[in-house]
């Protein structure tokens, strides 16, 4: 029996009560998830049952019960409470999927801090424009990652404290660098966590956007009661299930499903901190007889190419329930699990904002592949027009998504940035920037997204900031950049440019720009090509038709060219 | 042979090492081991194919046959001559 039961059923009388009755909450309380995730499961009786299990490079293994989670976040939570770090100071979790990464961000929250993961692939520049932002106080990273820190510090005076995990001695430490050793330090077993409530900042992700600097999205402890039963519903995670979340942390799936929905949960979860890999993948669900496993298109639809017959080498029967997210799912990948695995993946949509699952397919509820689903109970979503951004109840016809922003995880603003935030928001629903229909049955069908954001691997990436990263090159005259069409990770970052005298083009070139790209902002913003062009597209005003150049990539219909510069290229 | 292996040995510590204290060797892991992600593999095939004056077909590409410099190396003379 699942944990939902119907969704017919549960979406009649919805009320998010009930979550938090099964979480014994009462309005007014204190509410830390950093309790709920460690201290709350070992009161159940639950301190010696299993909560991680990682495995690293060279398949080295650490394992964690629930009072070690506990424990440790205490510790960590006790060292930065130690150096005067304060509730709501922002801390920055910028490492690998390593177990520091996971029990730290607890400890982060235990002290009512601000916990400010970052993908551990940024470059320096990106690291910058999110630390500067939230005016980081202090970075727990590892030794790998320091450099990068170092290469900014001068322009950070707010960042006070930079603390090393795993340092060995071997180099000296710089300023402001400390060394914390969460295996080696001398346990906490009593920590009086902060008496945070429900409203009180607990996390702050940052997301791009078309234009602008990319925007930090602020959630808080209270978002726990719908991570709690999505996962509980939509994961339909059980006390006995072995879990896998793919996602890394540095992204929000990686703590509200990575970290947050399983830990609440009870549940005994796995992280493999290592590259992609088929054969790896099999091996690791195999060894640790995982059972629930989500994860998302792009690494599916890399597993679809690595083929079939490295499926049938490996005992996968644990597996009973298989969930993706962070770009549309294609009938294709589910036709392809259900014959590989024998089940089918369970699209999920949600974004960083939403902070939880807004609309999903439920184990119990016919799955109609290529569709991401239907909203989860106590989701209010419609279809708006484009213009009048009134509601579109007419089936089958596209417009952009909205939702009543009332559920709990919802985010509750972009840091330091209320004018953007306002303008997410239209006739009272929140827009999610993503364009769908709806069929007869309620189903949603995901159409694309309303802006230029490119979705690449189910990562966002803003134009404009590779955009102006690529300004930054010595060759770069003007730039454009778009998404191009991609099998695996849905679309790529494409980039157009013109060159400053004294540069040719060349494919030498081409390289140069795109490692540039890739140090300064992150692997995933690297153009996967360049184009060369003599002018781009302008209006005569002066701004670049970005318009333009991505409806060649698709090969759709140009539009309306009307404000097009006279000398505009021809390649169009 | 010993001098392309340690082109693109020298190749990936440069461009794509982030801790300075790991030792790389022809058989480390470089995709499944993190070091070269998904997306990054796009610019060492870049590399490549400038370097050695090939073209490595997409559906070669694969994470499998980037994961070591020893096997980029068997890749890497597959099309060797043949561009």
């Amino acid at each position: 029996m699942s944990n939902i039961g119907s969704y017919d059923e549960r979406i009649k009388n919805f009320d998010w009560s009930l979550a938090e009755k099964e979480l014994d909450y009462k309005d007014g309380d204190t509410f830390n998830i950093g309790w709920y995730c460690s201290d709350r499961i070992c009161e159940q009786g639950k301190a010696n049952k299993l909560a991680l299990i990682w495995e690293g490079l060279g398949g080295v293994e650490k394992r964690y019960t629930f009072n070690d989670v506990r424990v440790r976040s205490n510790t960590i939570g006790h060292f930065l409470k130690g150096l005067g770090i304060k509730n709501e100071d922002r801390v920055c979790l910028f490492m690998d999927k390593i177990p520091e990464l996971y029990i730290g961000f607890l400890g982060v929250l235990k002290i009512g801090a601000v916990a400010q993961p970052l993908f551990s692939a940024f470059g320096d520049e990106s690291l910058h424009v999110r630390l500067d932002n939230a005016q980081t106080t202090a970075i727990i990273t590892q030794r790998k990652h320091v450099g990068k820190v170092r290469k900014i510090l001068d322009q950070m005076p707010y960042l006070k404290h930079i603390i090393i995990v795993d340092h060995d001695g071997k180099k000296e430490l710089k300023e402001r660098e400390m060394v914390f050793s969460m295996d080696e330090a001398a346990p906490v077993e009593k920590f009086e966590i902060f008496p945070t409530k429900a409203e009180s900042p607990s996390v702050l992700h940052y997301t791009s956007g078309t234009t602008g600097q990319p925007k930090g999205v602020k959630h808080v402890h209270y978002s726990l009661i719908s991570q709690y039963l999505t996962t509980k519903w939509v994961l339909d995670l059980q006390d006995n299930d072995i879990y896998w979340c793919t996602a890394d942390p540095g992204w929000v799936t990686g703590t509200s499903y990575g970290i947050i929905g399983p830990w609440s949960l009870g549940i005994t979860q796995c992280v493999l901190d290592t590259g992609f890999g088929a054969e790896p993948w099999y091996k690791f669900i195999e060894k640790n007889k995982i059972s629930m496993w989500y994860s998302a298109p792009t690494a599916i639809r890399s597993l679809m190419k690595a083929g079939d017959e490295v499926v049938t080498q490996h005992d996968l029967s644990s597996l009973r329930h298989l969930a993706s997210v962070g770009e549309p799912l294609n009938a294709e990948a589910v036709i392809w699990s259900e014959k590989v695995f024998g089940l089918p993946f369970y699209d999920t949509y949600w974004q960083t904002e939403t902070g939880s699952m807004m609309i999903s397919n439920y184990p119990g509820m016919k799955v109609k592949p290529g569709s991401m689903g239907k909203t989860f109970p106590g989701i209010t979503g419609v279809i708006l027009d484009p213009d009048t951004f009134e509601e579109i109840n007419e089936p089958n016809k596209p417009g952009l998504i909205g939702f009543k922003p009332d559920w709990p995880a919802m985010m509750r603003m972009y840091w330091r940035n209320e004018e953007t935030y306002q303008k997410k928001f239209k006739n009272g629903w929140y827009m999610s920037g993503d364009r769908s229909t709806i069929d007869m049955d309620g189903y949603y069908w995901f159409v694309g997204r309303d802006d230029d954001v490119i979705n690449t691997g189910g990562h966002l990436v803003s134009p404009f900031e590779v955009e102006s990263a690529l300004l930054e090159h010595e060759a770069v005259a003007e730039s454009a950049v778009v998404a191009k069409p991609d099998d695996v990770n849905m679309e790529v970052v494409k980039a157009f440019v013109t060159l400053n005298k004294g540069y040719e083009a060349s494919d030498e070139l081409e390289l140069k720009i795109m490692n540039f790209i890739r140090k300064k902002l992150s692997p995933l913003a690297m153009p996967q090509e360049i184009e060369y062009l003599d002018t781009l597209p302008k209006t005569r005003s002066g701004k670049i038709m970005r318009r333009l150049l991505h409806a060649k990539e698709w090969g759709e219909e140009i539009g309306d060219t009307s404000t097009l510069e006279d000398d505009a290229p021809r390649m169009i | 042979m010993e001098e392309m292996k340690d082109i693109i040995l020298e190749y990936v510590i440069e461009e794509y090492l982030e801790d300075e204290d790991e030792v790389l060797t022809y058989d480390t892991p470089l995709i499944s081991g993190g070091i070269v992600d998904s997306f990054s593999m796009v610019s060492l095939k870049r590399f490549l194919e400038l370097k050695y004056a090939i073209s490595i077909p997409d559906d070669k590409a694969s994470p499998e046959a980037f994961d070591t410099v020893n096997s980029i190396v068997d890749l890497v003379n597959e099309f060797v001559g043949k561009k």
